[in-house]
């Protein structure tokens, strides 16, 4: 313990160092001024601590830390949300400057011991729910503004219930164990072959926006495998959840090096482009985080995104052999399709694009596994209101009016019509989509 | 062998329904047709809010996991709550939080907007069939209250014309019996509103035997919806301030 705190006492002095070494992030302070400031020993001019304070708030919006900190329907960064995973469910802790139910004690080192190590303030080992894998990738800098957004909060006294950690795994020298594994702490380091916008995308991807928490493949240790050139987006099944994020470096997927950068940032920023719409997880992270990003911000991502090299899909396509029986259900599939699609997604599956996704060509629909796709049609939903997209249009939820058995047929048509080829979907992965919809 | 596992499961389900696969007609398009028009989309809210309008109609329904009221006409601030309420998961119905998921307060005051404005016909009321004593038991009830009990009339409230009061009282006519009568049982329970501590007609319902609210519930499903029948304009201050907690969290948003 004696040591843990020296340790952190060294960083703190190292980290005083890095601010007044550090160029005002915004351009308006000078690195002398700041010096001045800590050499004299006063808080931060509350210009400067404005500004620090309003580009954390932005940089936490880029991290999404409200999307997992905050409960549905409860206040804001106040936590108790539960992520419920293999490993247990974790409840996510209130980062308000609360002293007793908060972070009201915790420090600049403290947050970036957490950030940038895993670590609590206390020196116990986070578990990675906390995506602190991608998060070791934050600058230093970054890792204050973001602390001192959090400082300005409002205190919100609420005590989350703990985190039930299944037994087995409750045990901190296993964490050990898997962070000598699948942890590698360390900054960014830009490539400096690549352009500054490249850098900066490949920052936002893989650590502040931490996309390969959800587009990762995990082993059974819920560790990320990466394949070469993936950058950990390879896509994967969402821990505890009942969705499939796809791979961003598939062109069977959801690769974006075909797109035009426009579009991504589209995507991104508004939640629908001509090509795609989001739903579910990537819906809220379009809500509450990407489409407040900056369009140089939002460009960069997808510069990067566009850059990455194609890798296999894991996916096998497995269309069905045109026998007659596949070409009788394909045939009721399509009975069901004119009745209950047709309307909004065309009679050749055109869509409206923009609007109503066209399902022709459409990647998310000939998915391997067509988790996604049978959640649409269970559940429906509107794609996230932005600024760009204010009013979408929605999918209905049909849960309440097909059956299984109807549900996978009409898939299986969609997924076998108009050009498209993939497996035919069964009445039994239909059925295992419904468990999941009493999950987030 | 998975494979064939996977026909056999398709192969259940149409066997259920093959009458129809017979009657089907429908070739599988082919792949090279040419590029087709995209569809034409109205740009109205009633194209908007299709994904509503699969379940709510012009007349109540009962699906197979819930009872889908009909919504048009309701005030439009109690239509705004309830959708706020479900997307945040207060008002706990699972396929309506997972619907709303993401979608702004803005938009739902849109959609509310739209509901409340909408004129459909009533369903015509229902058949019941209630004793004399049943029907004054009600009626009192319903006009007077019971003081004894501290339970209001219902119309305070819900309107001279039980048609509700603007904007958050909902009104209680042209509603079926079995729907009123599961309200009441969730009022009583706490079924309608997840975790909120004191609120006017969950005590008010509480103070009510099932007994009463049976025939509270038979009365107002007998009683036709009157012509150009609309919410009352405010509440009595009294009952404005007994059931603040509606007023108040609605104002605060």
């Amino acid at each position: 313990m004696k040591i843990a705190v020296i340790a952190a006492a060294a960083a703190a002095v190292a980290v005083l160092a890095g601010i007044s070494l550090s160029p005002g992030v915004t351009g308006a302070t000078s690195p002398k001024k700041e010096a001045k400031a800590e050499k004299s020993a006063t808080p931060l001019s509350s210009v400067i601590l404005k500004q620090r304070q309003a580009r954390g708030a932005y940089l936490a919006r880029a991290g999404n830390c409200i999307g997992c900190h905050t409960l549905q329907g409860g206040r804001a960064y106040a936590g108790g949300r539960k992520l419920a995973t293999p490993f247990g469910t974790f409840v996510t802790s209130n980062i308000t400057p609360d002293k007793a139910t908060g972070i009201g004690d915790w420090n600049e080192d403290d947050f970036w011991k957490a950030l940038h190590e895993g670590k609590s303030r206390d020196g116990r080992l986070l578990y990675p729910a906390f995506p602190y894998t991608e998060y070791t990738k934050i600058t230093r800098e970054d890792s204050d503004a973001i602390f001192a957004h959090l400082r300005a909060l409002e205190p919100v006294v609420q005590q989350n219930p703990p985190s039930q950690v299944a037994s087995r795994y409750d045990f901190q020298p296993l964490l050990t164990l898997w962070r000598a594994a699948y942890f590698k702490p360390g900054v960014y380091q830009a490539d400096p072959t690549k352009s500054t916008e490249w850098n900066r995308g490949a920052y936002l991807v893989q650590g502040l926006g931490h996309c390969s928490a959800c587009h990762a493949e995990r082993n059974p240790l819920g560790g990320m495998i990466g394949r070469k050139g993936d950058d950990k987006l390879g896509g994967g099944q969402i821990m505890g959840s009942n969705w499939y994020a796809p791979s961003l470096t598939s062109s069977l997927e959801a690769s974006t090096a075909g797109w035009s950068i426009e579009e991504i940032v589209q995507l991104l920023t508004t939640g629908i482009s001509p090509r795609a719409t989001t739903s579910g997880p990537m819906a809220e992270v379009v809500s509450q985080s990407l489409q407040h990003l900056t369009k140089e911000d939002a460009r960069a991502m997808a510069a990067y995104l566009k850059s990455l090299p194609e890798t296999q899909s894991r996916q096998q396509v497995n269309p069905p052999a045109q026998t007659e029986q596949v070409q009788a259900w394909l045939r009721y599939g399509a009975r069901i399709y004119k009745e209950h699609c047709q309307d909004c997604h065309g009679d050749s599956g055109q869509g409206a694009p923009g609007i109503y996704p066209p399902l022709a060509g459409n990647r998310s629909v000939t998915l391997t596994p067509p988790t996604n796709v049978i959640r649409s049609i269970l559940n429906g939903g509107y794609p996230p209101s932005t600024a760009g997209n204010p009013r979408p249009y929605g999918m209905p939820p049909f849960a309440q009016v097909l059956r299984d058995g109807e549900i996978a047929l009409v898939l299986s048509y969609i997924r076998n019509a108009w050009g498209n080829r993939a497996s035919l979907v069964t009445t039994a992965q239909v059925d295992k989509s419904r468990e999941g919809i009493t999950e987030r | 062998m998975r494979q064939f596992i996977s026909l056999l499961f398709i192969a259940a389900a149409v066997s259920g329904v093959s009458d129809v696969i017979a009657a089907a007609s429908d070739g599988i398009p082919s792949s090279k047709a040419a590029p087709a028009i995209p569809v034409n989309v109205p740009d109205t809210m009633a194209e908007r809010v299709k994904p509503c309008t699969v379940c709510h109609g012009q007349a109540d329904r009962v699906g197979r996991d819930a009872y889908y009221p009909r919504i048009a006409g309701k005030p439009e601030g109690y239509l705004f709550n309830q959708l706020r309420d479900f997307r945040d998961g207060r008002r706990y119905y699972r396929p309506m939080t997972l619907l709303l998921a993401n979608v702004s307060d803005e938009y739902l005051r849109e959609m509310a907007a739209y509901f409340s404005g909408l004129r459909q016909p009533y369903p015509p009321s229902e058949q019941v069939i209630s004793s004399s004593t049943e029907i004054r038991q009600a009626q009192k009830l319903i006009q007077q209250g019971d003081a004894t009990r501290d339970i209001p009339a219902c119309v305070e409230c819900h309107g001279k014309q039980l048609m509700g009061t603007a904007p958050f009282i909902p009104g209680l006519l042209g509603l079926s019996r079995i729907y009123i009568a599961a309200q009441f049982g969730a009022w009583k329970n706490g079924g309608v509103m997840r975790g909120q501590e004191s609120n006017c007609m969950s005590d008010i319902a509480r103070q009510l035997t099932i007994e009463e609210t049976n025939v509270v519930a038979a009365w107002l499903a007998a009683q036709p919806v009157p012509e150009n029948a609309g919410p009352a304009d405010a509440l009595p201050p009294e009952m404005a301030q007994r059931c603040g907690s509606i007023v108040q969290r609605s104002a605060d948003r």
